[in-house]
């Protein structure tokens, strides 16, 4: 049983955080073009987009943009995958010397990062990577520090954060969940 | 379990609509990956798979390998013409010796119809069908399907035609098992005695005018004819053969319609297929190699990873 | 399990019915047996005191079985079997009478290789007749020494495994073995119509992507040699039959009048090309299990008297052997311990009854090899078959004897079993005496 215990964030919230974090990419990245923003599927994609076009917005230049699926990558597929649903990555560019905005939703253990991480090298070497996230529940099991949070949140480890968005889940919102006894 | 419904991949004929399809979506999900400049993923680092060739088949080897290799998994290969299989071991003595080397996963091609399943019963490693002799070939016909579908969107009502010899063909029963379990139409054309018995009780339509069946199909998968049954009473001639079933360009001229040719390979260029076809527009033999390689990666990758879905 | 056991002394086969399939005759009693030899049969209760019992109420006291067609593989594959271990297959299957076919390495095809087969089988508890070849080697050119063969102790002539080719050499061996009074015994199948067919050819065949031996290369054969034997007025035995249309082939020269017996294997009557759906090598055979339409047939053609008779093709093969893929793999199973239980449960099943299924194996193919027709002689040496008509049991590797395992029907049910077989002083069963 997974149960709703509280909202984090709602949509209102949400957008502002999206545009601070926007700012701040911009605040350290001068030279945007050669910039990329690539999303990691499946949440992130949608973020990423979100951020894109606020920094378009704001900047008025055309942003490099793609997007992951690190599920060939992953270090637990042996135990963590029932039966994949995977699409395919768009990195439709080189990133031989681009400063990549790695985006997600959640940042946790640090193993999707790894993966994703791994991942971009096959598309090129890209001149640096950071990492972007939503929201940083903890618990860190690889060296992995994002370089952008939109808000961190300590969290147990029986307790869970789901990041819904509308392209998906038909609402902008932070959840926190707890599993119930029976899991 | 990985996540189709069966532990081993042996043949098209009992697999099931589902398998099919999610091979074939993971397949296309490979493609973009060879189209990376590094075109190599690590999701089977440290799995072992040995390929056994007892047979010759240079393609099928080749395009398992670069699958396996693409996948980061460690290969051994074994091919009967390096092994001790000539001086009377058997079967079973060299896989069970293999065997004994912890292989996760076992690639297998034998001339002999069934042996597959044998190997079933010998191995407790995931074993994969690369041909057992005229019975299937299950992985060139996920390749053949997968092209298919690259090319419409869907199988589901293609009208596809098999062209030459059905009997002796290594990959003729696995596309057809394959091609009708996932709704497309299929008519088999080719000289009436290598056209085997009973065949039409698998669901496919039998001709043997390759004009009507040029105006008919949506596909024409051209099989190869070995030379080595010319002249032997069983093909007349090269003449004959390609004045009755040849695809040749002055035929393909004629009838002036969309058409996609598919080839398995090798091809016989001036006898089954005319070279101006084979790599004229309307063929896509170079994509199916390049689809068997994603096609082989889908199949592994989806037969070797196991476990339960865990929230991530 | 069952297992030899000495029979001296005294032994009372206590009220059983007692059939004698020469006469089609039942009769209710006990048979007394003393060192191996019949000393009474009939009804009186007086059990001398000193006697074992074995209690045969509602069981069936018969001949012991002959088989026409086993394959003992001495000389040469003594690995497989040899007529020891074939012995006590066949005693374990009810049989007491068995010809051995010549196809051994090498074949018997002299005078010299039956008599190393009749002196061999002399200390045996079953009776060996030998098979001669009909040429030199099996090779179907030259005729062997048919009569020296005869003369040693070969009580027919085959190149069994491999047909004779050429018709003239046949006609040559049919007119030739009538000066010995002997029946010629053709393999009959086209071997350029089979080519390298391994199974039957159907849509069962072409589903496994296996070279199929369609059912017309043996009917024409059947055809091609019964007319040989019609034109030569020739004895002719047709062993092996598997599909309908020979039994149609046949049915035509016996309305004629032609000499020709046929035999059908147990394993055609009870299975199908069905079994080879996994590709069980245990179900190779040559020829091939056919379609349930020419199954049915035979088990027709048994009833009416078109086959004759019931013959194993025991054929054993090493497990090795048997693990080669289907292509390799040998063809032949073994057949002497099932070859009651399925031929019984098959044929009773279809109408037939206890007393047809034994006269198959009896009378029938003693006929064909004019063996005398004498049951339960007094002062001759007991040949006997106790056999329980009712019993189902599940045939599996234990019920085995013979050197090789290599049958399709373990886990298969039966019902009708061989209890006890008595050849001489040697009894062979599981010991019911009180």
């Amino acid at each position: 049983m997974k149960l709703i215990k509280s909202k984090l964030m709602e949509e209102s919230h949400m957008k502002r955080t999206l545009i601070r974090l926007s700012h701040e990419i911009i605040e350290n990245n001068p030279d945007l073009e050669n910039v990329a923003l690539i999303g990691i599927r499946t949440r992130g994609e949608f973020l990423a987009k979100r951020i894109r076009s606020l920094i378009e917005d704001i900047s008025k230049e055309k942003m490099k943009y793609g997007t992951l699926d690190v599920t060939f990558y992953r270090d637990d597929f042996k135990t963590n995958l029932g039966s994949p649903q995977v699409q395919s990555s768009e990195v439709l560019f080189s990133l031989d010397d681009i400063n990549v905005i790695l985006i997600d939703d959640v940042l946790y253990t640090g193993r999707t990062i790894r993966a994703a991480m791994d991942e971009l090298f096959s598309f090129g070497r890209p001149a640096s990577i950071q990492l972007c996230v939503l929201v940083d529940r903890g618990h860190r099991e690889l060296p992995v520090k994002a370089d952008f949070i939109g808000k961190n949140y300590p969290t147990s480890l029986r307790e869970h954060i789901h990041v819904h968005v509308n392209e998906v889940d038909n609402e902008d919102a932070v959840l926190l969940m707890e599993y119930g006894e029976d899991e | 379990m990985g996540s189709l419904s069966r532990k081993h991949f042996l043949g098209l004929k009992e697999t099931p609509a589902d398998d099919i399809k999610k091979i074939i979506d993971t397949g296309f999900m490979f493609r973009e990956v060879l189209d990376r400049p590094v075109k190599k993923v690590p999701s089977l680092t440290g799995m072992n798979i040995v390929n056994l060739f007892f047979e010759n088949s240079t393609r099928t080897r080749m395009s398992f390998e670069l699958a396996e290799k693409r996948l980061s998994a460690d290969v051994i290969n074994f091919s009967a013409s390096s092994s001790s299989l000539k001086k009377g071991e058997t079967l079973k003595d060299t896989v069970q010796n293999i065997h004994a080397m912890k292989m996760d996963a076992v690639v297998m091609r034998h001339s002999a119809p069934g042996s597959i399943l044998q190997l079933t019963k010998f191995v407790d490693a995931i074993v994969i069908n690369a041909g057992d002799g005229t019975h299937e070939h299950p992985t060139q016909a996920m390749l053949d399907m997968m092209s298919i579908h690259e090319k419409f969107g869907k199988l589901k009502g293609i009208k596809v035609a098999i062209v030459g010899d059905i009997c002796h063909s290594r990959v003729a029963l696995s596309n057809i098992y394959g091609l009708i379990t996932m709704g497309a139409e299929v008519t088999l054309c080719g000289p009436p005695h290598l056209l085997p018995v009973g065949i039409e009780e698998l669901g496919v339509n039998i001709s043997y005018n390759i004009d009507e069946v040029i105006e008919w199909a949506d596909v024409l998968n051209i099989l190869r004819i070995q030379r080595e049954r010319m002249g032997i009473g069983i093909i007349p001639s090269v003449r004959e053969y390609r004045s009755s079933f040849g695809i040749t360009q002055e035929r393909i001229n004629q009838h002036q319609k969309e058409i996609v040719i598919m080839h398995p390979g090798p091809m016989n260029r001036g006898v089954e297929i005319d070279s101006t076809i084979a790599d004229g527009e309307q063929a896509i033999i170079l994509d199916q190699v390049l689809n068997g390689v994603a096609v082989r990666m889908s199949i592994l990758y989806l037969l070797l990873s196991q476990g339960e879905e865990k929230e991530a | 399990m069952k297992k030899e056991f000495q029979m001296n002394g005294k032994w009372l086969l206590a009220n059983g019915n007692i059939y004698n399939p020469f006469l089609d005759e039942t009769q209710q009693g006990s048979i007394l047996l003393e060192d191996g030899i019949v000393k009474y049969l009939g009804k009186d209760n007086n059990i001398p005191k000193d006697a074992n019992v074995i209690d045969c109420d509602s069981k069936m006291i018969t001949v012991g079985f002959m088989d026409l067609h086993a394959h003992f593989r001495e000389p040469g594959r003594e690995d497989k079997e040899t007529l020891e271990t074939g012995s006590l297959a066949a005693l374990a299957g009810g049989f007491t009478k068995v010809c051995v076919m010549p196809n051994t390495n090498p074949p018997l095809d002299s005078p010299e290789s039956i008599r190393f087969i009749v002196e061999k089988a002399s200390n045996l508890p079953i009776d060996i007749y030998p098979i001669g070849a009909i040429t030199n080697g099996q090779k179907g050119q030259n005729l062997s020494e048919i009569s020296e063969m005869i003369n040693a102790g070969a009580v027919a002539i085959s190149d069994d495994g491999v047909p004779v080719k050429n018709g003239q050499i046949l006609r040559y061996a049919l007119e030739y073995s009538k000066m010995c009074g002997i029946t010629v015994i053709n393999h009959s199948e086209d071997e350029d119509i089979r080519a390298d067919g391994v199974m039957n050819e159907s849509s069962m065949s072409t589903n496994l992507g296996l070279p199929g031996n369609p059912d017309y290369a043996e009917s024409v054969m059947i055809f091609r040699d019964l007319s040989i034997a019609e034109f030569v007025d020739g004895k002719i035995h047709i062993p092996h039959v598997s599909t309908a249309k020979s039994v149609e082939v046949i049915k035509y020269f016996k309305d004629k009048g032609v000499n020709v017996t046929a035999e059908v294997s147990p394993h055609h009557l009870g299975l199908t090309e069905n079994r080879l759906s996994e590709f069980d090598t245990n179900a190779k055979v040559a020829p091939p299990l056919r379609s349930e339409k020419d199954r049915l047939a035979l088990i027709q053609g048994l009833k009416d008297g078109i086959i004759d008779c019931v013959a194993t093709d025991h054929a054993p093969h090493t497990i090795e052997e048997k693990e080669a893929d289907f292509i390799q793999a040998p063809f032949g199973m073994i057949g002497l311990e099932s070859a009651f239980g399925i031929t019984h449960t098959v044929m009773t099943n279809n109408g037939a009854s206890t007393e047809d299924v034994v006269r198959w194996l009896t009378d029938a193919p003693m006929k064909i090899m004019n063996f005398k027709l004498k049951a339960f002689e007094t002062g001759k040496k007991a040949d006997i078959t106790i056999i329980d008509p009712q019993e189902k049991w599940i045939f599996s590797k234990e019920h085995v004897h013979s050197r090789s395992k290599n049958s399709p029907m373990y886990n298969m049910e039966f019902t009708g079993r061989v209890i006890t077989t008595i050849s001489g002083n040697i009894g062979f069963g599981e010991i019911i005496s009180s």
